[in-house]
């Protein structure tokens, strides 16, 4: 057998506490963040098991999957989401969890605060109760989704049990187009695999136009990696990784970090290593994209129409039906088609620099009367760099309010809610049916479409508004 | 939190021939809002169930008395999306043991795994089978056998096996789950992770 290994190799059998026979692995957690909502029952089961959290200071815990978005200073409506967030302030005091509750400092999205403040890093397993927690890939770390159940383990073992998964590499070559950002990057390739294309892989992403990427960029194509169906996606650090996390709260300092960075700088997939499966693409295939149906994997270059049902190999009755929920028919455009709403934040894109792409087009213009507009921020931290860099005062005088952080209208469980029948021009991650609010339409696209819809209040490719910032 | 022993298991089946069903229809994020595990079954499936005004829609398969029974058959891709377990606390808490499939979610599936509802996985052919059965006669029994890895069409005998780890198999025969095989080896747990870089 070979003994090169992947990045993924380095980083998930360094964390094997023992091979069960004819069975998982028992793989050891670096970092574990919790939210409200999928820890409360799993708090429960330590309970009733009579244990306790093993590691406490390898666990984090923030409050946003329910939260309000506009006066987190006056008591929670919603009598049931108010419990969650007591129940996990107090689960968290009584096992000595850190616990960044509303209105916290550092409150914010999970997977927004845990790169912020350095609780992520290279070469770390990172569990999270949201599939979302593939974000963290973007350090070179091990991160992904679990279930409830796993989530007690973690909190009991700071173990999971898991087989290890089949790996895959995705290669980008060249540079990007004119207006194509990493969220078009990444719902091209999910269009090209579909949501099924990566299950039981775990994905590592190379080439040319990752190394390009700026870290947020890399954790909103990280992010994406389980709209593929993949486990995970990961990055190999560089640079540009060791940079971002220098200094941060809970990155290692002084000989720490030197040894830290002996073995950061380790992670990268010794060549020669073998993949399951190998992928490249051609960064000049992409353009601006946009979704069209009820999965992230109905996407396409913004200036495409949208395809045949004879055209595509799935089933044909589940396509039509897609259709039918988004009130779209097959070979219409998408440009042109009139929105209702507009979402700005999320784990995918609720950062400093997505907040910068959309006031780049949104500047000197005005949204358009027909949209609402929901600009949510993913965190504090990056709510203050938009009041810092003077984004707000341009956001304002468009006709823009900001909210407050959280998860909001991503899925909907607080009272950002988009009302049936409308249309929602997304910047988030799924554009299943009723995601956004029962009834809900959304098309999933990247910030700087999303701005280009607010202002002119349909769908429109954006390198129409950006001609004259080239 | 253990569950009922699985071995072999024969039901009708629920028809659900739809692709890449999310869990975000199997259980809509709104419902995620309690802090026990009680009563995820009624919002099963909620908003191809019912109307907005609670009315149950009529054309849905759970709405129609013709279907019942402990398995359900959905289509490929099932259980995409969101990683919440909620989902499958739904399927069980609804009634059903078993979900066969031809393909599905990973998340999805380590979740049922965990908490007593057995994932088959079946030839896209098999599952055309099982549909068309069904919808040819609702009284289609099916079997799902475990200790020997068999899903068998009972009317006509038509058979195939699938794969499940030899953990989790006597994990699913025993009604045992993972946090009671790790809350057993916390010492080797505890020792490996002084050895740890970070
Ligand atoms: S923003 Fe959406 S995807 Fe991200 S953590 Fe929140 S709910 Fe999950």
């Amino acid at each position: 057998m070979s003994t090169k290994k992947t990045l993924f190799d380095k980083v998930w059998d360094s964390h094997v506490v023992k091979h069960v026979e004819d069975g998982p692995d028992v793989l050891f957690i670096d970092r574990h963040l919790v939210h409200e909502v999928t820890s409360p029952v799993a708090f429960l089961g330590l309970k009733n098991r009579n244990v306790g959290v093993l590691f406490p200071n390898k666990t984090f815990a923030t409050a946003d999957h329910n939260t309000p978005t506009i006066n987190q200073h006056l008591p929670v409506k919603d009598p049931l989401s108010a419990n969650q967030l007591k129940a996990l302030e107090e689960n968290a005091k009584e096992h000595g969890i850190s616990h960044w509750g509303l209105g916290h400092e550092k409150n914010g999205i999970v997977h927004v605060v845990g790169p912020e403040y350095g609780i992520t890093q290279p070469g770390a397993t990172i569990v999270c109760g949201d599939s979302h927690t593939s974000t963290h890939g973007a350090f070179g770390a091990i991160a992904f989704g679990i279930g409830t159940s796993e989530v007690e383990m973690v909190l009991s073992t700071q173990c999971i049990m898991q087989p290890k998964p089949k790996k895959m590499r995705i290669n980008i070559e060249g540079e990007l187009n004119f207006g194509v950002t990493p969220k078009d990057v990444a719902l091209f390739i999910i269009s090209k695999l579909t949501t099924s294309g990566a299950t039981g892989y775990f994905v590592e992403y190379a080439g040319d136009v990752f190394e390009n990427m700026t870290m947020e960029g890399r954790m909103t194509v990280c992010n994406l990696s389980i709209e593929m169906g993949a486990r995970g996606g990961m990055i190999a650090p560089d640079e540009k990784t060791f940079e971002y996390i220098k200094g941060r709260e809970f990155t290692p300092k002084g000989a720490d970090w030197d040894k830290a960075m002996a073995y950061w700088e380790t992670l990268k997939t010794d060549e020669g290593a073998t993949f399951d499966k190998e992928l490249t693409f051609s960064a000049s295939d992409i353009e601006p994209m946009i979704t069209y149906g009820t999965n992230p994997g109905m996407g396409m270059g913004i200036s495409k129409s949208i395809p045949n049902a004879e055209d595509l190999e799935g089933g044909v009755a589940t396509y039509k039906k897609s259709l039918g929920y988004m009130a779209f028919n097959e070979g219409e455009d998408m440009i042109g088609k009139p929105i209702d709403f507009v979402f700005i934040g999320s784990c995918t894109n609720g950062r400093i620099e997505d907040f910068r792409a959309f006031t780049s087009i949104v500047k000197g213009r005005k949204k358009a009367d027909n949209v609402t507009a929901w600009l949510v921020p993913g965190s504090h931290k990056v709510e203050a760099a938009i009041k810092e860099e003077g984004l707000l005062d341009i956001l304002q005088e468009a006709g823009f309010e900001l909210r407050e952080p959280g998860c909001s209208a991503c899925l909907a469980m607080n009272d950002d809610k988009v009302p049936a029948g409308k249309y929602a021009v997304s910047t988030s991650n799924r554009n299943f049916e009723g995601r956004q609010g029962p009834g809900s339409r959304t098309l999933l696209a990247s910030p700087l479409v999303a701005a280009a819809a607010a202002v002119t209040g349909k769908v429109t490719d954006p390198r129409e508004l950006m001609k004259e910032l080239a | 939190m253990a569950y009922d022993k699985f071995e072999i298991l024969k039901s009708t089946a629920v028809p659900l021939p739809i692709e890449n069903v999310d869990t975000d229809q199997i259980i809509p994020a709104r419902f995620l809002k309690a802090t026990e595990r009680k009563g995820f079954g009624d919002n099963l499936f909620r908003d191809w169930r019912y109307n907005g005004d609670d009315t149950p829609k009529s054309d849905f398969v759970l709405n129609n008395p013709t279907y019942s029974g402990k398995i359900l058959v959905g289509g490929k891709n099932f259980g995409s999306g969101s990683s919440r377990e909620h989902a499958a606390w739904a399927v069980y808490d609804y009634g059903f043991r078993c979900v066969i499939s031809s393909f599905f979610a990973d998340i999805f599936k380590g979740n049922c795994l965990n908490i007593g509802v057995l994932p088959v996985q079946v030839s896209p052919e098999f599952s055309e089978k099982i549909f068309a059965e069904i919808a040819a006669d609702p009284n289609t029994e099916i079997e799902v056998n475990l200790p020997n890895q068999t899903v068998t069409i009972l009317k006509t005998g038509e058979q195939e096996s699938f794969e499940i780890n030899g953990y989790k198999k006597q994990n699913m025969l025993n009604g045992f789950d993972d946090i009671d095989y790790l809350n057993n080896i916390k010492g080797d747990i505890t020792e490996f992770a002084k050895e740890l870089p970070l």
